[in-house]
């Protein structure tokens, strides 16, 4: 078994430059899938699928920076405009036209802040990527692989849900997984925030009688009821964090995983094992 | 035939659309307090939403039983409106159901106004009912409903009720006196025939029960206009140009201050040359705060939303803040935003702003500050808000709670740097390392080690 693997070399758009190459797309990692232990999982995830499909990505390895969002909402806009300027700077130089990311906060940033600061690209969310994938049988995912016939409550990311009126695409990846979809009562537009967007995840919460991550687990663990070997997917680093650190409080870790829709697709694909 | 009546009459409806008018201007100058913001676009795009959001009540309808019951009230006031105008002509001209001569029209006219007159007192009722008698928690709960917003809610409610039975006095009267005088009644009145006897047959009395009930009726519509300005009622106004001028842009996105960004691209590039900056009438250059500390530092559109605010606590009740117990409440910032506007700015007939100082211990620690920010809304308030724009989806008539929230936290963030500890380190580890944690940027591209693929068969 161990043989039939290759090492992967992620490329970055410096080589790719310096090879008078241009990747179709760009992957933003982000700051989460970079250093965020569990995140880098995701990251990792995602360019299994990538390398998968055998699509010409690459990433910016070093040269990328924060997008600035956690800045930008925490009321920073000076802090903000800095980082976006910069990054934009770095893309523009390298002709960047199409970009996919794996965090949703990236995601909005990039797509609908960054224009009025000279950033013009088409940005993807992976979730809508991973759908594209799956529509054009680029990822065939057959009889669903692990997750078949599984418990799997998905919950709304903020920046993608009402941010950005992205409701279908990841639960249409999670419908190719053959898995016993279930909702939650608050969805889609009356989705409930996991409690880390707008720099929460930054800082303690202010006083309060619960924290907003144990309301959303609790709704979740009511959902996916006591069957136990269920999952809560996400779309988001935060919301990773904050339903992980959910079920941990609720003491669920046993019974229920939190995963990414990559992850995911990238386990039920073969891809990570 | 033109009678003394109609004189007083005319005097009173003067009076009454006079005051009205005076009482617009002055919110209009409120409103124009605020910054510039151009919202010319997409005219046809917003015409939609005004007629989907506005005038079709779509948002409403998230929660059903309350959208039905609203939905008699709405549409009772429209098409009651139609009566209402032919009163006036009445009032005016000395006629009597001027509008008579529309035949079975105004008989099917009539008769939905009765049947609708009928629902909006039983909507009513309810309404009454649920804020308090059942106490629906996101109408009764809440610092910010307190005093008037309460004592408000439940007058609209009343003179509403008190206007629907005056109709029907005036129409149980009129169609018993055609009864007697053996002519055939102008329209179909299916409530008032109901209860025709309830007057008896002295015409005299039954002719001074249709007089009153036609004075009360009109003299409380012109009333209920005036007291509209000091009232959360007034989004029946405040409604449509709310809706039309909300935004259309995906809800991430956030503004984007462009002075700040002159000032960046200037820094980074010394030869840069930022436009010239906006000069008052002195040619002094104008220095616009950042971000927002008074209700003048908001936009002119984030004001008019404090004016269209109907304190129904949708807002509140989806925030992932409030609903866990913080001391957030989107609807508290708005109704704040308005008493602030009031004290500072122009005053409607009736003034009653909510002062949290004066209501004992409270736990918003407003201070003797004389702004928007700290006086009437508190750091803490602020800081719990995820910007999860839940407030903005769940508001029927197009506010933006979460601009008003962002522009004052951005006040504490450009203009005090009073960040709570955890963000400065946040922004200080984005400065450094470009990333939010306190990670080496060398480190960056390290989640690529090690990383394999099954290879394709």
């Amino acid at each position: 078994m161990e043989e039939n693997k290759r090492l992967v070399k992620v490329p970055t758009m410096a080589e790719m430059a310096a090879n008078g190459e241009e990747p179709e797309i760009l992957f933003w990692v982000g700051c989460a899938g970079s250093f965020d232990d569990r995140y880098k999982r995701v990251t990792r995830a995602f360019v299994q699928i990538l390398e998968h499909i055998g699509i010409k990505y690459a990433v910016l390895g070093t040269e990328e920076s924060c997008t600035g969002e956690p800045a930008k909402r925490a009321g920073n806009e000076f802090l903000f405009q800095m980082q976006a300027i910069t990054n934009i700077e770095v893309m523009n130089a390298y002709n960047v036209k199409k970009i996919v990311t794996a965090c949703p906060h990236c995601f909005n940033t990039i797509k609908n802040e960054y224009p009025d600061l000279g950033g013009n690209y088409e940005v993807i969310h992976h979730s809508t990527y991973l759908q594209q994938l799956i529509n054009e049988g680029k990822v065939r995912l057959q009889g669903g692989g692990d997750f078949k016939g599984r418990r799997i409550t998905y919950h709304d990311s903020c920046y993608l849900g009402r941010a950005n009126d992205i409701y279908e695409a990841p639960r249409d990846v999670l419908a190719a997984l053959d898995a016993d979809l279930v909702e939650m009562k608050r969805i889609r537009a009356n989705g409930l925030c996991c409690g880390a967007g707008g720099a929460q995840m930054f800082k303690e919460p202010e006083p309060g009688r619960k924290d907003i991550n144990v309301e959303r687990t609790e709704e979740a663990l009511a959902t996916l009821g006591q069957q136990g070997d269920s999952v809560i997917a996400t779309a988001c680093p935060f919301c990773m964090v904050m339903m992980t650190d959910g079920v941990k409080n609720k003491e669920q870790e046993e019974n229920v995983k939190v995963f990414d829709i990559a992850e995911l697709i990238a386990q039920a694909e073969g891809l990570s094992r | 035939m033109i009678k003394l009546e109609n004189i007083i009459f005319l005097i009173v409806a003067a009076a009454g659309i006079g005051l009205f008018i005076w009482q617009i201007r002055k919110i209009r100058k409120n409103v124009l307090m605020g910054r510039d913001l151009d919202i010319t676009d997409n005219p046809s795009e917003r015409v939609k939403k005004t007629l989907l959001v506005a005038f079709g009540q779509q948002k409403m309808f998230k929660r059903m039983l309350p959208a039905v019951l609203h939905l008699f009230v709405y549409v009772g006031f429209l098409v009651i409106n139609v009566e209402v105008i032919e009163i006036l002509i009445d009032g005016i001209s000395g006629s009597h159901r001027v509008l008579g001569f529309l035949g079975p029209v105004y008989n099917a006219l009539m008769f939905i106004n009765e049947i609708l007159a009928a629902l909006v007192i039983v909507a009513c009722a309810i309404f009454l009912w649920r804020r308090n008698i059942i106490k629906v928690p996101r109408l009764s709960r809440g610092v910010e409903m307190r005093a008037w917003p309460k004592v408000d809610a439940n007058t609209i409610l009343i003179i509403e009720i008190v206007l629907m039975f005056a109709l029907f006095a005036f129409n149980i009267a009129g169609l018993k006196l055609a009864e007697l005088e053996g002519v055939a009644a102008v329209g179909r009145y299916p409530v008032s025939s109901l209860f025709v006897n309830l007057f008896g047959n002295n015409p005299e009395t039954l002719h001074t029960i249709e007089r009153a009930g036609w004075w009360f009726h009109i003299i409380g519509i012109l009333a209920f206009m005036n007291y509209l300005p000091s009232s959360k009622h007034f989004h029946i106004i405040m409604a449509f140009p709310n809706v039309y001028y909300s935004k259309l842009l995906p809800k991430g996105k956030f503004t984007t201050n462009p002075a700040i960004t002159h000032e960046i691209k200037a820094m980074l590039d010394p030869s840069y040359q930022p436009p010239t900056p906006k000069t008052d009438a002195e040619g002094n250059p104008v220095i616009e705060r950042f971000g927002a500390k008074d209700v003048e530092d908001l936009t002119w559109k984030q004001l008019m939303d404090s004016y269209t605010c109907t304190e129904c606590g949708r807002c509140t009740a989806v925030c992932p803040a409030n609903v866990t117990g913080k001391l957030l409440s989107p609807r508290k910032i708005v109704m704040d935003t308005r008493d602030r506007l009031e004290e500072k700015g122009e005053r409607p007939a009736i003034f009653a702003p909510n002062h949290y100082k004066e209501l004992g211990v409270e736990r918003v620690h407003v201070t003797e500050e004389n702004t928007l920010l700290r006086g009437y809304i508190t750091p803490e308030e602020l800081w719990a808000c995820t910007t999860c724009n839940a407030c903005v989806e769940a508001c029927p008539v197009g506010i933006d709670q979460l601009s008003t929230i962002m522009d004052l936290r951005r006040f504490l963030v450009l203009e005090e740097s009073a960040a709570p500890a955890s963000l400065n380190t946040m922004f200080t580890n984005i400065e450094n390392n470009g990333a939010p944690w306190a990670f080496s940027p060398a480190d960056r591209f390290n989640w690529s080690e090690e990383l394999y693929v099954p290879n394709k068969n």
